[in-house]
């Protein structure tokens, strides 16, 4: 039975890591752009949820739905401003940009909040169970799955039943074609990437009640959601979160074997998924 | 009329009997030069060296790697093995570093070059992470904490001896001048080897590759094959130039040795602010990277946060880096590579 416990938390951690993706995931189905800064920018999104809630005393939650269009409003300005004229072709220029941006953000995050371990305290809920009887399941990671499920809900609602999902679906396909049917591939990539904004205030979030964070943890953050991304295949949503649940079971179960396998497992798994389907489980565009 | 194609210019013959003046005085630096000088030196040299071999890999081969420090990271790792497991001196221990690279390099290239450029990126920084924390596994060279050189190691490496009689330097002085020299023969080697390689039928074929892979492979250019000889090659002198680097520091951690941002991000800030796919950038980048280094080293992790701006103000303000832009508004090419039709003369 054991095992079945294992297997139940790693599909919840995978909840977590698709929440990390789920903002990656469409930014990169819909422009290509290999964002290495979005693990930092979650860090940042966490440091902002943090400093609203000690400044007004608010709750975490409550917090987080005042650092959301802040963040909404930065991710837009960033794509507007800077990765809109890097994007092309070429991935290596975008790439270098938010290598650039992950450096920064980093030392800044650290000259600005120092290297100390910080939490968001959300309460009881951090440590409420509940029991049913085969395993006994944490409020919080429960939490966490329901919120990655709602999100991407929400994300495929936008992206196949609105004018803007048509839009990010159009340019997806082809950015030169959608332009010329009126579409403004420029304003739909600062949309897309103010909301993927908003997804990461939501992983900042739930990463922050869940455990410490600092500013020098982003980078590994990151590397679990862009194998959630790629796991699930270009511009999938579900896939992301088939791809993060893959790799939370990996680890579940990597270490319970040895907890000195945790990571290492989910990487393996990653490797595998990818040796056998180079383009991942369920591509839905074609790069 | 006889035609002929040279590769050869004015600029670049200078820039040889310049090189050649340079070299010298590299080897004579420590005569009368400081400690302090050649650990500066040693550290901008490996840096040059790593960032050559990346614009080889990205510039000229098109292969964005973000897993580099993979092949630092194991090639100090064997070097680590020869000389604490097998007994081995130092100095040859840094070729079972580049050996080692190259092994782990041909499982890494089959598995990433089925992946396309974001997925290669993101793949190569994967096998490097599986990398580390396999060697974090290897319990003889410390797990997860690493480990140091033992004392008896250190202090009779091949050549130390002479080089303290020569200089009248103290032991850890002449193990400083050592790892100079050899990071100095390194980086003159490899600028030479790629140079050598462009001028060749091989660097030919890799800029009509990087330039049109279709138009290249219709002309009968075998594009696999020539990704797979930049990668090993890379693989190869990056494990050589890992070894060195901690056969200097003499302490070894997984963490430190397979870093994503000391072996990789700056490199690659290196590569883009001197001005990639030319070899002039790279020694361009190393330059003003450790000058920044330098002017900003009482400001801790200010210097990094302006690094980072600063890669990102050059790519979008100049792509083509510092060199690229005097290069673009002088025409001058301290390496040409570039083949022209010359009129020899005759009917």
């Amino acid at each position: 039975m054991i095992w079945v416990d294992t297997i139940v938390q790693g599909i919840l951690l995978g909840g977590l890591y698709a929440l990390f993706a789920a903002g990656l995931s469409l930014v990169f189905g819909i422009m290509r752009l290999v964002n290495l800064a979005h693990g930092d920018l979650i860090i940042f999104a966490a440091f902002g949820i943090l400093l609203i809630g000690s400044a007004t005393g608010l709750h975490p939650f409550l917090a987080a739905v005042i650092a959301a269009p802040m963040m909404f409003g930065f991710g837009w300005m960033l794509q507007r401003f800077v990765l809109n004229r890097v994007l092309g072709p070429d991935i290596l220029p975008p790439l270098l940009v938010t290598f650039g941006l992950s450096v920064a953000l980093q030392n800044g995050m650290l000259e600005a909040f120092s290297a100390d371990s910080q939490r968001l305290r959300a309460g009881t809920l951090e440590s409420a169970s509940v029991d049913l009887g085969v395993v006994t399941l944490g409020w919080m990671p429960v939490l966490t799955f329901a919120t990655a499920v709602g999100v991407i809900v929400v994300l495929n609602a936008i992206f196949y039943r609105t004018a803007l999902g048509r839009a990010f679906r159009a340019t997806s396909d082809d950015p030169v074609t959608a332009s010329l049917m009126g579409i403004d591939p420029k304003g739909v990539f600062a949309m897309a990437t103010g909301l993927a904004m908003v997804t990461v205030t939501i992983a900042a979030l739930y990463l922050g009640m869940r455990a410490n964070f600092d500013p020098s943890i982003g980078p590994a953050r990151l590397i679990y959601a862009f194998e959630a991304v790629i796991i699930g295949g270009l511009g999938s949503l579900w896939g992301t979160l088939a791809g993060g649940i893959i790799i939370g079971v990996a680890q579940t179960m990597g270490a319970a074997v040895n907890p000195e396998w945790q990571i290492l497992s989910g990487h393996l798994a990653f490797l595998l998924v990818l040796l056998v389907r180079p383009r991942g489980l369920f591509p839905r565009a074609v790069d | 009329m006889a035609m002929r194609v040279v590769t050869r210019t004015r600029a670049g013959t200078i820039t040889g009997v310049a090189a050649l003046a340079l070299v010298a005085l590299g080897l004579i630096l420590p005569a009368f030069a400081g400690r302090s000088v050649i650990q500066d030196m040693f550290f901008i040299l490996t840096m040059l060296t790593l960032a050559q071999v990346w614009n080889l890999l990205a510039g000229y081969g098109g292969l964005v790697s973000v897993g580099q420090q993979a092949f630092v990271g194991i090639g100090a790792y064997a070097m680590f093995a020869g000389v604490i497991l097998w007994g081995w001196d130092p100095v040859p221990a840094i070729l079972l570093g580049g050996i080692a690279a190259l092994a782990l390099s041909i499982p890494t290239a089959f598995f990433a070059f089925r992946l396309q450029g974001a997925y290669f990126a993101i793949g190569t920084w994967v096998i490097a992470e599986v990398t580390r924390l396999m060697v974090a596994q290897w319990k003889a060279l410390g797990g997860g904490t690493g480990t140091s050189l033992p004392r008896e190691a250190t202090s009779d490496i091949l050549g130390v001896a002479t080089v303290q009689a020569l200089f009248g330097v103290r032991e850890a002085a002449a193990r400083d001048i050592l790892a100079y020299w050899l990071a100095l023969a390194l980086a003159v080697a490899t600028i030479g080897a790629i140079y050598w390689l462009l001028r060749n039928r091989l660097g030919l074929a890799l800029a009509a590759v990087r330039d049109n892979t279709e138009a290249a492979k219709s002309v009968g250019v075998d594009a696999r094959q020539l990704k797979w000889a930049v990668f090993l090659i890379a693989a190869f002198v990056t494990g050589l130039c890992g070894a060195l680097i901690y056969m200097q520091t003499a302490r070894i951690s997984p963490d430190a040795a397979f870093s994503v941002t000391n072996w990789t991000a700056y490199v690659i800030f290196i590569v883009v602010i001197g001005g990639i796919g030319r070899i002039e950038g790279p020694i361009v980048g190393v330059i003003v990277f450790w000058g920044l280094q330098t002017a900003l080293a009482d400001y801790g992790s200010w210097y990094l946060l302006t690094l980072g701006l600063i890669a990102i103000a050059v790519m979008l303000f100049a792509p083509r880096g510092l060199w690229g832009l005097l290069s673009e508004r002088t025409g001058l090419q301290l390496f040409p590579i570039r083949r022209r039709l010359v009129d020899i003369g005759g009917k």
